[in-house]
C-alpha cells in the first residue's frame, strides 16, 4: 500500500498551508483515512493507549447491520413489480429490477448527501465526519421505490443541512436525519411517498384485480369507515399476502428496505451482539407496541383496534424504525433509564398514531421524530434523579 | 465495621510487559528533578533555592506562595543544576545534581511506642517541613490537603487494578513498621475512620490485614476498582463541603519512616514495566530519578512515569513523576494503518464489540500489546452508554463532561464533580470512540469550582 500512501504524500502540500487547494484540506484528510487509518499519536498528559475502536467502524457496524434489508429490499422490489404485472420472473430478473431502481436512488442520496457534508466542512473547517454513512443507507431504504430521483435529492439536502448541520454536525443533531428527509418529502411531496406508491410498475399495466393498498391502508379504512380491516386484508387481490407469516418475511409492498421483519431481527441480531444498538430500546419499543395495541384490543371499536396487537410489530416499518432509527444512539434517549422510557413510548405512540388518526397510516416516523424531540426531556428527568441522590447526602 | 463492596462495572487492560516479583538493580542516574507540575492545583511555586545551591534529601526547594509552611522538598541531596522554565517564568523542573551517597536531613525520630502519644501538633509540624505532608492529597480537587481541614475519613487504596500496576505488597515489603507508624500518624489527624482498602480478588498481604486502627474493606472488581475514589464513593461518598483525605500506601511508609528514622526518605521499588523494557521487575528508586538509565529496545518509545491509563509521557530524558510508582516503556503509534479502522483484528485491543473488534475472542488471559496510536480522529461526543459500563459509580459521565465544557458550575457540582479526579475517567477517556481529552476536560472543570 505504499503506492497509495505516496500517492497521498505527493498531492499532500497541495492542501497544506499555503497550498492551492488548502480550503480543502478537510477533504484530503477525509479521503486519506478512509485509506488509512491515521498516524495521530496520544499526547503527553491523558491516557498514553487508547481504545482500538472509532467512530468509522461504529457506523460501518450500523451499516453492515442494514445489508439483509437493503439485498432483501431489492429483490422485493422485483418481485412485487412482477406479480403486480402478471408476469411470472426469475429470482435475477426480480432482483435486475429491484437493482435498476435502488442503485439510482442510493447514488443521489450518498452523493447529495455527502457534498452538502463536504460543503459545510469546508466552510467550517471541520473534519469529514462519519454520520452521514448510515444516513445515506437509511434515506434509501425508508423511501418507496418509485420515488422521483430530484426529491430524494432535495429530502438529503433539506435533512443534512436542516437536520444536521445547523445544529453543528454529528453529535449535536435533534431529530434522526433519515427521518427528517422522509418527513419532509411527506409534507411538501404527500403524493409520492403516501398511497398507491409502494409498488413499482414502470411502463407496465398491472393485472386488473391489482391494488396497491397495503394493510396500514385497510387499516385506515376502517378507522374511517368501519369496514372489516382483516377481511379487507384476507381478500386483498393477491391472496395471503397479508397473512402473519408472509408479513413477518416481509413479501409486501412498502418502502425499499423496511418490509421484512426477518430482515430487521438479523440486523438487531448483529447491533444487540456488537453493542452498537441498544437493545433497551428494542426491546422497549416493542413492549409499548404490544401495550397500547392490547389495550386497543380491550377496549375495541372500530375493526383496526381489534387487530391482534402482535400484528403491528409485522405491519409498517415498525420494526425497522425499532431497530435502526429508535437507536439512533445521537437522537436516543442517553441515560439508561431514559431508554426504556423513550422506547416504550415510541410503541405507544405508533400504534396510537396508526389506529386513531388516519391521515397518518404510518405512525413509526412520526412517533420517533416526536420522542427525538422528548427524548431530552427524558433525560434531564433522570439526570434531575441523579443530582438529588447527591445532594441528599450534602450537609451543607 | 469493616464493609465488602462488589463493583461490576469496568474493564481490565491486560497489557504485555508484567513487572516480575523480583527486584533489579539499576543504575542511579545523574540528575533528579522535582516538579511544581507534578502536584495539581500548585500554581504559584516560589522558590527557595537558586542554581549552585547544595540541598540534601529533605531540605526545602519551593513552596506555594501564601502557604509558605508546607514545604516541597528535594528527594536526594546534591547541587541545584538547573531551574526550567516555561513562559512567564513559570518553574518546570528543579534539576539536582545527586550525590553518589545520598545524604538526609535530621528531623526528630521517635520510637515506635512514642508515636501513638505523639501530639497532632508536633506531626504536623515534622509533616510540613519535611516534606512528608505533601503525600497527603485532599478529595475534592486532588491536591496536596490542607491541614487546617479536619476530614471527615482517610482513605488508603492498597492494591492498584491498572494496567500493569504495582504490587504494594511486594513494594512495601518488610516496612510493615513504617507502614504501622504512618497510619498512626494520620490517625491523628481525623475524627473519623482511616479505611484500609484491600483487593477482594487476591489472597491479602498479611502486611495490610494486620494493620491495626484501621478499617479494612474488601473492594472486589475489575479495574477502576483500586481506584481510591471509588473507593470512597461507596464506603463514604463526598457530598458538597466534605473533606476526605487519601494517601497512597507507599506515602504511608514514608510518612512512618520520617518519624521513626528521622529522615525523607522518598526511595521506593518503582515498577519497571511494559513492553519495550529489556528486564521488567521492581527497581529501588528516589522520586524524581531520571529514567535515562533504564535499559530498552527498539528506538522510538514512550517512556511514561505511571500507567499507561493517567500517567505522563515524560520523554527517554524525562523524570519519575512525585507521587508515581511504576514506570511503563511502550512503542510509540506514529503509523498509518491500511483500512485499519475496518480490518478484523483479534489483536488489538478494544472494550467494544463493533465490527470486526474481536478482542473479546481472545481469553481472560490474553496480553495485548500496545502502542501510542489513537486508532482514529477526534470527533463530537456520540453518546453509546459506553462511558456508563466502565464507570462503578452514580455517576453520569456524559453530562458532567458536558456541564464542564458549557461552564455550568451548579450543574458540575450537582453531578459530583467533587467525587472524580482524573484517574477516575481515565477508563472513559481510554474507551471513547470519539477520542475526546476528558481528563484534560475534567481537570479544567476541577480548577473552575476551586476557583469559583
Amino acid at each position: 500500500m505504499k503506492f497509495l500512501q505516496n500517492k497521498f504524500d505527493q498531492i499532500k502540500p497541495l492542501f497544506e498551508k499555503g497550498g492551492k487547494f488548502e480550503k480543502f484540506h478537510t477533504i484530503y484528510e477525509g479521503h486519506r483515512t478512509i485509506f488509512f487509518a491515521p498516524d495521530i499519536i496520544t499526547g503527553k498528559k491523558g491516557t498514553q493507549i487508547k481504545d482500538a475502536t472509532d467512530l468509522k467502524r461504529l457506523m460501518f457496524t450500523v451499516i453492515i447491520a442494514m445489508i439483509p434489508c437493503l439485498i432483501f429490499g431489492m429483490w422485493n422490489v422485483g418481485h412485487q413489480h412482477f406479480i403486480a404485472t402478471g408476469v411470472e420472473a426469475s429470482i435475477l430478473d426480480k432482483f435486475w429490477i429491484g437493482i435498476l431502481k435502488v442503485v439510482p436512488i442510493m447514488v443521489v442520496s450518498y452523493g447529495v448527501g455527502l457534498l452538502t457534508e463536504f460543503i459545510f466542512c469546508v466552510i467550517y473547517n471541520r473534519p469529514i465526519e462519519e454520520g452521514f454513512l448510515v444516513s445515506g443507507m437509511l434515506i434509501p431504504l425508508i423511501m418507496p421505490a418509485t420515488i422521483p430521483l430530484w426529491q430524494v435529492a432535495m429530502a438529503t439536502v433539506f435533512a443534512v443541512v436542516i437536520g444536521k448541520e445547523v445544529f453543528g454536525g454529528t453529535g449535536m443533531n435533534i431529530l434522526n436525519v433519515a427521518l427528517t428527509a422522509r418527513v419532509f418529502l411527506y409534507f411538501a411531496y404527500p403524493s409520492q411517498i403516501s398511497g398507491d406508491v409502494w409498488t413499482y410498475l414502470g411502463d407496465k399495466t398491472p393485472v386488473d384485480a391489482f391494488s396497491g393498498a397495503t394493510i396500514l391502508a385497510y387499516g385506515a379504512e376502517a378507522a374511517a369507515n368501519g369496514t372489516n380491516m382483516m377481511q379487507l386484508a384476507s381478500n386483498h387481490w393477491y391472496a395471503g399476502m397479508f397473512d402473519f407469516w408472509n408479513m413477518f418475511i416481509g413479501i409486501i409492498p412498502g418502502s425499499i428496505g423496511e418490509t421484512s421483519v426477518l430482515m430487521c431481527l438479523i440486523g438487531a441480531f448483529i447491533l444487540i451482539v456488537t453493542g452498537v444498538g441498544s437493545w433497551k430500546i428494542m426491546l422497549s419499543v416493542i413492549l409499548g407496541t404490544l401495550a397500547m395495541g392490547g389495550l386497543f384490543n380491550l377496549t375495541g371499536g372500530n375493526s383496526f383496534m381489534e387487530m391482534p396487537a402482535h400484528y403491528h410489530l409485522v405491519i409498517g416499518g415498525l420494526a425497522f424504525g425499532a431497530v435502526f432509527m429508535a437507536t439512533d444512539p445521537v437522537s436516543a434517549s442517553h441515560t439508561e433509564l431514559g431508554k426504556w422510557i423513550y422506547g416504550f413510548l415510541i410503541g405507544v405512540i405508533t400504534v396510537l398514531i396508526r389506529v386513531v388518526n388516519p391521515a397518518y397510516p404510518e405512525g413509526i416516523m412520526l412517533a420517533i421524530l416526536f420522542m427525538n424531540v422528548f427524548a431530552p426531556l427524558i433525560d434531564f428527568y433522570v439526570v434531575e434523579a441523579n443530582k438529588k441522590r447527591r445532594l441528599k447526602r450534602a450537609t451543607v | 465495621m469493616s464493609q465488602t463492596i462488589k463493583l461490576k462495572k469496568g474493564f481490565d487492560i491486560n497489557l504485555a510487559g508484567k513487572a516480575e516479583n523480583k527486584t533489579i538493580e539499576v543504575t542511579q542516574p545523574d540528575t533528579f528533578a522535582l516538579k511544581p507540575t507534578d502536584f495539581s492545583g500548585l500554581s504559584r511555586p516560589k522558590l527557595v533555592v537558586k542554581e549552585g545551591d547544595n540541598v540534601k534529601a529533605g531540605s526545602p526547594v519551593f513552596f506555594e506562595r501564601n502557604v509558605e509552611d508546607i514545604l516541597y522538598t528535594s528527594p536526594v541531596s546534591g547541587e541545584i543544576v538547573e531551574i526550567k522554565r516555561a513562559e512567564k517564568r513559570k518553574v518546570l523542573e528543579v534539576k539536582i545534581l545527586a550525590d553518589k551517597q545520598v545524604e538526609f536531613e535530621k528531623f526528630k525520630a521517635y520510637a515506635a511506642s512514642e508515636i501513638s502519644n505523639l501530639s497532632k501538633e508536633d506531626a504536623l509540624e515534622q509533616l510540613k517541613k519535611s516534606g512528608g505532608w505533601t503525600n497527603i492529597i485532599q478529595r475534592p480537587y486532588g491536591c496536596v490537603a490542607n491541614p487546617e481541614d479536619s476530614p471527615k475519613s482517610i482513605f488508603i487504596s492498597t492494591f492498584d487494578s491498572s494496567p500493569l500496576a504495582p504490587d504494594y505488597s511486594y513494594v512495601l515489603q518488610g516496612q510493615e513498621q513504617y507502614f504501622q507508624a504512618g497510619i498512626e500518624v494520620l490517625n491523628k489527624f481525623t475524627a473519623g475512620t482511616v479505611h484500609l482498602n484491600v483487593d477482594g480478588k487476591a489472597e491479602v498481604s498479611q502486611l495490610f490485614s494486620n494493620t491495626k486502627n484501621v478499617q479494612l474493606n474488601n473492594i472486589n472488581g475489575p479495574h477502576p476498582a483500586g481506584n481510591v475514589g471509588v473507593q470512597i464513593h461507596h464506603i463514604d461518598p463526598i457530598a458538597k463541603g466534605d473533606i476526605v483525605w487519601t494517601v497512597n500506601p507507599v506515602g504511608v511508609a514514608i510518612i512512618g519512616k520520617l518519624f521513626i528514622e528521622g529522615i525523607y526518605d522518598t526511595s521506593r521499588l518503582v515498577a519497571l514495566t511494559g513492553s519495550q523494557l529489556k528486564e521488567r521487575g521492581y527497581a529501588k528508586m528516589y522520586s524524581g530519578a531520571c529514567l535515562n538509565k533504564l535499559v530498552v529496545e527498539g528506538d522510538d518509545n514512550r517512556f511514561i512515569s505511571g500507567n499507561v491509563l493517567s500517567g505522563e509521557g515524560v520523554g527517554s530524558e524525562g523524570y519519575l513523576g512525585n507521587y508515581h510508582n511504576q514506570v511503563t516503556v511502550i512503542p510509540e503509534g506514529k503509523y498509518e494503518e491500511f483500512l485499519g479502522w475496518i480490518m478484523p483484528s483479534t489483536k488489538k485491543l478494544s472494550f467494544h464489540k463493533a465490527f470486526g473488534m474481536l478482542t473479546f475472542l481472545n481469553g481472560k488471559d490474553k496480553e495485548f500489546q500496545v502502542d501510542t496510536n489513537t486508532h482514529g480522529e477526534e470527533r463530537n461526543f456520540v453518546i453509546s452508554g459506553a462511558f456508563e459500563e466502565v464507570m462503578p459509580m452514580d455517576i453520569l459521565p456524559t453530562y458532567l463532561f458536558k456541564a464542564i465544557m458549557a461552564e455550568d458550575y451548579d450543574d458540575m457540582e450537582a453531578l459530583g464533580i467533587y467525587e472524580v479526579i482524573e484517574e477516575d475517567v481515565a477508563l472513559c477517556e481510554f474507551i471513547d470512540i470519539s477520542k475526546n481529552p476528558l481528563q484534560e476536560i475534567l481537570r479544567e472543570g476541577i480548577e473552575l469550582i476551586k476557583e469559583g
